[in-house]
């Protein structure tokens, strides 16, 4: 369609549009601009914050040793480091597989009224707040038998499942009804063609799923209240109270010392780094995956 | 030594992806390596084994929902037998009288959110608006990557900003001018110390603004092209597209998205807990400290001894919880009825 084609409109027809409506039109523009503005300007003040305060203190000891008592400067958080590792490992070893097998039911078995109720459940889970399931991981594993890192790994788990069911449903959903009916087609049974052919074919997305969930969970503080609990030292077993790098950086942040406040900065700044490194890894994996977006 | 900062965290995500991947590819191999069986009985036998494991699963999904439900009808029946609704009614809090009443953590609660969406929901529709109808398709990914970024911010590192720095500035800055022009409201206040419900509303602004903005655009880009197309030939500019075309179509959608902020507003804790101040009390100027139910379980739950306070934390968290039940399922059906359940692939 090229200008040569239409026939030249007469100018009058079409009214001029009123300066008033001009003028709204580029405040509107105006507004939406700053609004962008104004919504970036935290990021900003709080990664500045992170990476000025941060990266000055996070050297050797803080990396390798344990906090030293109250009123002695320095000492790091490394218990906490490896404590907040091994509750995301406990966490994503209950949590991962659940999670899967659930959204794989949805995707595969789910057209009825049960998978409707699970769907919405999960959906409805997703909203619980942190602290509610940090109360239900204390009753369940912490009253009577004591606080542990555990319990922390369980509540967490607990928070993973519903995010890696319904990633894990659509995830399988994409993947195209062909394919599910050649494999029948080769007389092969339906499980084997859901592990095989399904959920292989999905692997990359199933995997962003799982790692928005790991995001998820890994700077949670508030299940870990009542559930790890936090130490000061190296927890010698599972079932002892375990330090975590978020429960360090709240511990900290309201003593009146310069230098504590010094470590919750750099707590924080090696957690962030963890978190926003995994979720550029499952953008990184999406983008190079055999299925991703369509 | 500055090189331990980008190792820690890339190698601990890496290990993770690592560990997926093999557990993954392992499980795939396993079940490759199996002989093929014939459409016998054997096999049969494993698909129903196979469809009873995957509904257990699922089945575990709702036993966890009965199961927060029941710990926390349990846990909370003593102090409900004592207090019935007073509780909720009542605004004394002594642990060591046993004397509970829930008003002004829900009075705090409430406030703290209210404030946050009034903050957050213009900002973050013309977030939205700004990415989908107006910018250059090219920023589309960058921007909206960083606004997702402000959700990816683990909420005790917003306590920890907003308490280190946003509270100065705040007291510093903000409630000087906001007591000096609008103090006549009654809203500002009393001592400019930085640490009040109003920090509390601005840190949770900032961390509602990314949900907000992002099911609002998704809303919008499900919003049908020809609704624009139409609007642009009846001679409406840009932004009279938008407010008949488009917004006016979404509004179901963006409703629910707000809720839905709403829904995490109600339930954060960690960052409101470490600006709000915590004093239990009801008092008119936003400049005054605050105490939310989310804070009050926080600070007292695992130092609670007795059996009164623990039940009476317990009947605050099933309050919670039910709470922001109502609130999400609301917003789910909202969003829902725009969407379709469908989820949203770029206009055009």
């Amino acid at each position: 369609m090229s200008d040569a084609s239409l026939p030249s409109r007469p100018a009058s027809v079409v009214a001029p549009i009123s300066l008033r409506r001009r003028l709204t039109d580029h405040f509107m523009t105006g507004a939406a601009i700053f609004t962008v503005l104004l919504v970036l300007a935290p990021l900003v003040a709080i990664f500045g914050n992170l990476l000025y305060h941060g990266i000055v203190s996070v050297n050797w000891d803080f990396l390798t040793k344990l906090p030293k008592p109250p009123g002695e400067l320095g000492g790091g958080m490394a218990n906490a480091i490896v404590g907040s590792m091994l509750i995301l490992l406990i966490a994503s070893c209950i949590g991962v597989p659940f999670g899967i097998g659930a959204g794989i039911y949805l995707a595969e078995y789910g057209r009825n009224r049960l998978g409707d109720t699970i769907r919405f459940t999960a959906d409805v889970l997703n909203g619980v707040p942190s602290i509610v399931i940090g109360i239900v991981g204390w009753a369940l594993l912490v009253k009577g038998h004591g606080f542990s890192a555990l319990a922390g790994g369980v509540a967490l788990a607990i928070m993973m499942v519903p995010t890696i069911c319904r990633t894990t449903e659509e995830m399988l959903l994409l993947v195209p009804q062909a394919l599910r009916e050649a494999a029948y087609g080769l007389g092969i049974p339906r499980w084997r063609a859901t592990l095989s052919v399904v959920l292989r074919t999905a692997t990359s997305g199933v995997i962003t799923g799982v790692m928005l969930a790991f995001a998820r969970v890994a700077g949670e503080t508030a299940p870990l209240l009542f559930t790890a609990l936090g130490n000061e030292y190296w927890s010698k077993s599972l079932d002892q109270p375990s330090a975590a790098l978020p429960l360090q950086i709240y511990k900290y942040y309201s003593t009146p010392s310069p230098d504590l406040h010094r470590q919750a900065w750099a707590g924080a700044l090696v957690l962030i780094s963890l978190i926003i490194i995994s979720v550029a890894a499952v953008r990184y994996v999406v983008r190079r995956g055999t299925f991703g977006t369509q | 030594m500055i090189l331990g900062i980008p190792l820690v965290g890339p190698i601990v995500s890496t290990i993770h992806m690592i560990l997926l991947f093999l557990v993954m590819s392992a499980v795939c191999d396993a079940v490759n390596a199996l002989p093929a069986e014939g459409p016998g009985d054997h096999g049969q036998h494993v698909d129903v084994v196979f469809k009873a494991t995957m509904v257990l699963c699922g089945l575990l999904v709702l036993a966890v929902l009965a199961l927060i439900v029941y710990e926390l009808v349990r846990g909370s029946a003593l102090s409900w037998d004592k207090f019935g609704f007073h509780f909720f009614a009542a605004s004394d809090w002594d642990p060591e009288h046993e004397s509970f009443g829930a008003l002004p953590f829900i009075f705090g609660t409430l406030v703290s959110s209210l404030l946050a969406l009034f903050i957050a929901v213009p900002l973050s529709i013309g977030v939205a608006v700004f990415t989908t109808e107006m910018c250059p398709r090219s920023l589309r990914g960058p921007l909206s990557f960083f606004v997702e970024l402000l959700a990816a911010i683990p909420s005790v590192v917003y306590g920890l900003w907003g308490f280190l720095v946003l509270a100065p500035i705040l007291a510093k800055y903000v409630q000087p001018f906001l007591a000096n022009n609008f103090g006549w409201t009654g809203l500002f206040s009393g001592r400019e110390l930085g640490i009040s419900m109003l920090a509390a509303g601005i840190i949770l602004a900032i961390m509602i603004i990314p949900i907000i903005s992002s099911i609002t655009r998704e809303v919008l880009l499900v919003v049908p092209q020809h609704q624009r197309e139409a609007a642009l030939a009846l001679g409406a500019t840009r932004w009279e597209m938008i407010r008949i075309g488009v917004l006016r179509n979404a509004r179901a959608g963006i409703v629910g998205g707000i809720i839905l902020g709403l829904g995490r507003a109600l339930g954060e804790t960690m960052a409101v807990t470490m600006v709000i101040g915590n004093a239990p009390q009801m008092k008119r100027s936003l400049f005054e400290f605050g105490y939310t139910m989310a804070s009050v379980l926080a600070n007292e739950f695992s130092e609670a001894s007795a059996d009164m306070h623990l039940s009476a934390l317990v009947e605050i968290g099933l309050a919670l919880f039910l709470v922001t039940i109502i609130v999400n399922a609301l917003a789910r059906l909202l969003v829902w009825s725009v969407t379709r359940g469908q989820p949203a692939r770029g206009h055009v």
